[in-house]
């Protein structure tokens, strides 16, 4: 019996929310009273494998092939399904990212698993019970599923985790399973990277526009108050259909469903479908001229009054709020 | 090039979401059910790739007989026949397994899902599907185009995506950007009433996840308004109160 957690990681770096599963993969294991072992497909360095035993992983297992060097789905669950067989795995752990939602179905049916994404809590493990929430209708509710088979599989929400440290020594074991031919029939040929911005759903701060914007030539104002905190830029849907900015900005019911610590909603009047994306955020401030606008109701803080004038003072105050710092 | 088009039935989205039987099931008086806005996408991307008799587009859904105006109106946007699997779709294994199992023996070329059902947000079922019938999958893609049975796809990555060559068959979960959603117009209407929809019975799974029971999201603690011209405060309690910055 053990956990297993597969850490994804950017050309040899652990992200926040890679540690952020090994910190929730730990807590599953301690629970279960037994071990976490976690897994990194690909080159990262001795001394970064390592310190995930800082989260609390005691085994740490490596396969570096050259083959494995791009994303490959299914050659990379066949691995991660070998590798629960090899380890006597009955709880495995992914992230709820891009890659995770590819791999994990995958492996529930490799591992005939039953399978929860995009969890947002420990499971509940009590009389004999396998208990995980999740999100459901896109933010608008939360679903308790049960899993009842001996494998349980679980991707964790981005942000929905601390870190929490437990350090152990770990063990770098380098592994190096058999590959199927059958699993390299996707080739990839070009990988195009965005910007060096943080991506949207991980990002832990963002700022996001809606029509009230008027038009793409203000995104500025958006993007200065980003910059000023820190943060990633959204947008409602409104704006990406005009293509004021582009899709991988919506967040929403039919967009991205984000989870930030900070969500800042300028100029976005609050329809129950943009709502539904953004309600698990932690803390919510709206910016709107309409005293009216819906999502003042769903807001923590709120601001009535011309996006043009509030923002730039905004802007001034965080730089000074920054500058004391 | 034969397209099978993986359509679920959601309440629309501005349904106001409740529940009954002891916050065990969705409530759904009064609430109106659409094809999955993402589902709509793949529909109108299969069109875009099969029409001028360059192929066919047939539409798979998991539901019960009350999913048959979702399926009729994918008809009507322009597929050329349906099935439906006859069971209420428990689980994204469920329907995978049962989408797979009518699949199999089809040669269809391509496969095409959107990249999650807005209701039970899963996103489970392209890659479960692929891997059912062992052909590559792509859970989020943002473009597919065809040169003869080659295709090349722009899968989501963390920061970026990826430019893949692929072969057919294969599976591809759906987003924006891959086409733009079609609206079914008259002639589409009245010839989707007699267009093809078989019924089939669903296959046991042997497996499934159970949901226990639904909560609603906490309402938020009444929201603090902020004078315009006071806007430091807003950092101040952004840093001190909310301690988010």
């Amino acid at each position: 019996m053990s956990v297993l957690v597969y850490v994804e990681h950017a050309e040899g770096n652990f992200k926040k929310s890679a540690l952020e599963i090994v910190s929730y993969s730990k807590a599953i294991a301690d629970q279960l009273k037994t071990n976490l072992i976690a897994l990194a497909i690909g080159n990262v360095s001795d001394e970064n494998l390592t310190a995930l035993g800082k989260y609390g992983a005691e085994k740490v297992l490596n396969v570096s092939d050259k083959k494995l060097d791009n994303f490959v789905n299914e050659a990379y669950s066949f691995v991660i399904a070998d590798t629960a067989k090899q380890e006597a795995a009955n709880v495995i752990v992914l992230s709820n990212t891009f890659s995770g939602k590819g791999l994990a179905p995958r492996l529930a049916v490799k591992l005939k698993a039953d399978f929860v994404s995009g969890a947002i809590e420990l499971p509940d493990i009590q009389n004999e019970k396998f208990v995980v929430k999740k999100t459901t209708f896109s933010g608008k509710a939360f679903a308790y599923v049960e899993l009842l088979s001996s494998i349980k599989l679980i991707t964790l929400t981005i942000n929905s985790y601390q870190l929490i440290e437990s350090a152990v020594s770990s063990k770098i074991v380098k592994i190096s399973p058999e590959f199927r031919d059958s699993d390299f029939r996707a080739t990839v040929k070009q990988v195009v990277r965005s910007n060096d911005k943080t991506p949207l759903p991980e990002a832990e701060l963002v700022v996001s526009g809606g029509r009230g914007l008027k038009g793409p030539e203000n995104w500025h104002l958006i993007e200065d108050l980003a910059d000023a905190l820190g943060a990633a830029t959204a947008c409602s849907k409104p704006v990406s259909d005009a293509d004021w900015r582009p899709h991988e900005e919506h967040v929403g019911q039919t967009g991205i469903s984000i989870s930030p610590n900070l969500y800042i909603a300028i100029g976005i009047s609050g329809a129950i479908q943009h709502l539904a994306g953004v309600s698990s955020s932690k803390t919510i401030v709206v910016i709107n001229k309409d005293p009216e606008a819906p999502f003042f109701k769903a807001a923590d803080y709120g601001i009535v009054g011309d996006a043009f004038e509030v923002v730039p003072k905004l802007i001034e105050s965080i730089k000074e709020f920054k500058a004391q710092k | 090039m034969k397209v099978l088009v993986c359509v679920s039935n959601v309440p629309d989205t501005t349904t106001k979401v409740t529940f009954t039987n002891d916050n065990m099931e969705f409530n759904t008086a009064g609430v109106q059910f659409i094809i999955n806005p993402y589902d709509e996408i793949a529909l109108a991307r299969a069109i875009e790739l099969t029409e001028g008799g360059k192929g066919t587009v047939t539409i798979v859904n998991v539901g019960k007989a009350d999913t048959e105006p979702t399926i009729r109106k994918a008809l009507a946007i322009g597929a050329d026949d349906a099935v439906r699997i006859d069971a209420t779709p428990s689980d994204a294994y469920f329907v995978s397994y049962n989408i797979a199992e009518y699949a199999r023996d089809k040669n269809f070329d391509l496969i095409l899902t959107g990249r999650e059902s807005i209701d039970y947000n899963g996103a489970q079922v392209a890659a479960m599907v692929g891997e059912f019938l062992d052909i590559p999958s792509f859970s989020i893609i943002k473009k597919v185009e065809f040169d003869g049975s080659i295709a090349t796809v722009d899968r989501e990555v963390e920061g970026g995506k990826e430019i893949i060559n692929v072969s057919t068959p294969f599976v591809a979960g759906c987003a924006e950007g891959v086409a733009a959603a079609r609206i079914p117009n008259m002639r589409g209407i009245m010839s989707a009433r007699t267009k093809r929809l078989e019924v089939i019975a669903a296959l046991e799974s042997g497996q499934s996840t159970r949901i226990i029971k639904y909560e609603v999201p906490p309402q938020r603690s009444t929201v603090k308004i902020i004078p315009a011209d006071e806007v430091g405060k807003l950092v101040e309690l952004l840093h001190s109160e909310a301690k988010v910055i």
